[in-house]
């Protein structure tokens, strides 16, 4: 394997996210309605952090939820059963605006997903997609509404993205398979 | 994440890794059962039949229920309307119901070794959902899953399965399940009905109540099988409710935290007084709820387990 190449440091990592919250908030007038919701895992840190930003520009707590995937997959039975990991959806997204958090977008099969795990759950006003990185190959008509970079890949490559709560550290690499 | 498993057919053969794999899945999956909408699309499409060669409620809507809410197609198959009161063997129905595309096929039987010797031949896979007095997986699961709920763990518990041991496949399943996770098991019952052979096992065996519920941090009663008992092992249910039964003076010598469990059907007035059955140191009923939840757990992971089988040592 060949040395991955870093594509986001620490502080372009905290950088990307400070203007996707931004943008959250330039993009909805009515703070009050937005929740933020992580897709397990890595979305949900990265969820807490944009709380951290908002509620800086709002001066107001911003509700933070998380979703699992898992139960929606659509490659459920063609492979070894995926780990589950809890839904926790403190507060009712009827109503709400939701923005979804999600690390990487790629084919765009794990947000499918999501939006499907997010029905179940009650029928938001309307849903957005904030993701930090977005590879390309979608293979579903999805686009991400917040991006904090966008990174040409081939599909012999995959991004690595490491983070301070679970690594210790903040950074996205890009790998040869 | 351990599971690479088609089929579940008894606890002996899991690792305490596989136990704990379904066990933190069945916690996410009793999280949608609280929910205004009970349902996943993870089952959907798939077909679920429910081979009951021997008669049971609880465990087979707990399968049924389990089934439905991962969004599968459910056939129940009762042995007293079918082709085997017909002389069809039990290979031939089960291929039978195969030819129909079915995916899992969730079976329970007098005999010993039927989940082991459909999974054999079927492609589909297979849950033991109780086999004669040999085993019965999700019980066990769904016991372990209440212990580790309330108490939050279950290695170093004192646990005491009261009650008739011989007979019961619940206790075969909980005493290979709770002794992987390192819990410390004490059987009492009759004499007749709790052979010494158990201590091969891992357990304590003892014939005297009130040392086996002394420092038990959970009770679990059984019920005594009258259907299973070749002839009678004790002389009377009188003698037995006096001797074993739980009732308000034993249990005010029990630990103050212990906890009492039944798999049920229970018989309030034998193994357990019934104002015990319903005070607030018994989570029978919670049981029941768990027992969705793990279902629900093992079919989710065994229609996801089409690797290679992993002997987890």
């Amino acid at each position: 394997m060949s040395e991955p190449t870093v594509i986001l440091n620490a502080s372009a990592l905290q950088r990307a996210l400070a203007r996707i919250a931004h943008e959250i908030a330039e993009r909805n007038d009515l703070s009050t309605d937005v929740v933020l919701v992580g897709v397990q895992r890595r979305g949900v840190h990265l969820a807490q952090r944009l709380a951290g930003f908002l509620s800086g520009i709002w001066g107001h707590q911003v509700p933070v939820g998380s979703v699992d995937v898992g139960m929606h997959r659509d490659d459920l039975g063609r492979q070894v059963a995926p780990k589950i990991h809890p839904t926790v959806m403190p507060f009712d997204i009827s109503g709400r605006t939701v923005v979804l958090v999600d690390d990487v977008l790629f084919s765009g099969r794990t947000t499918r997903a999501a939006l499907d795990a997010l029905t179940d759950l009650g029928r938001p006003k309307r849903i957005q997609l904030a993701v930090l990185i977005d590879r390309g190959h979608r293979e579903l008509p999805i686009k991400a509404d917040f991006v904090g970079k966008n990174v040409p890949t081939s599909l012999a490559e995959r991004i690595r993205v490491v983070l301070q709560e679970t690594e210790g550290q903040d950074v996205v690499y890009l790998e040869k398979k | 994440m351990t599971w690479n498993r088609k089929h579940l057919l008894d606890m002996e053969s899991l690792s305490a890794d596989e136990i704990i794999t379904v066990l933190d899945t069945a916690r996410v999956f009793k999280a949608v059962g609280e929910r205004a909408i009970k349902k996943v699309p993870a089952l959907r499409g798939k077909t679920v039949v429910n081979l009951f060669i021997e008669p049971s409620t609880r465990t087979r809507i707990s399968f049924e229920l389990a089934a439905l809410r991962l969004t599968a197609d459910v056939i129940n198959f009762t042995a007293e309307a079918s082709s085997l009161k017909k002389g069809e063997t039990l290979k031939d129905t089960a291929r039978n119901l195969e030819a129909l595309n079915a995916d899992i096929m969730i079976i329970r039987h007098s005999a010993t070794g039927a989940p082991h010797f459909l999974s054999r031949f079927l492609n589909a896979s297979v849950i033991n959902a109780g086999d004669g007095a040999h085993e019965h997986p999700t019980q066990a699961l769904l016991d372990t899953f209440t212990i580790r709920e309330r108490k939050g763990k279950v290695e170093g518990l004192n646990v005491t399965i009261l009650g008739d041991i011989l007979y019961s496949r619940v206790a075969r399943s909980n005493i290979w399940a709770l002794t992987k996770l390192g819990a410390h098991v004490t059987l009492c019952g009759p004499s007749t009905l709790v052979p010494r052979l158990f201590e091969q096992m891992g357990c304590r065996v003892t014939y005297d109540v009130e040392q086996a519920i002394a420092n038990a941090d959970i009770i679990n009663l059984l019920r005594i099988q009258h259907e299973r008992q070749r002839k009678t092992m004790f002389p009377s249910l009188n003698e037995y409710t006096a001797l074993f039964g739980l009732n308000k003076e034993r249990l005010a010598r029990t630990k103050p935290d212990v906890i009492i469990m039944h798999p049920g059907p229970i018989n309030r007035g034998v193994e357990i007084d019934s104002e015990i059955a319903d005070c607030g140191r018994s989570v029978i009923l919670e049981q029941v709820t768990n027992g969705l939840a793990v279902r629900m757990a093992v079919l989710f992971l065994v229609n996801g387990g089409q690797g290679p089988q992993e002997i987890a040592a």
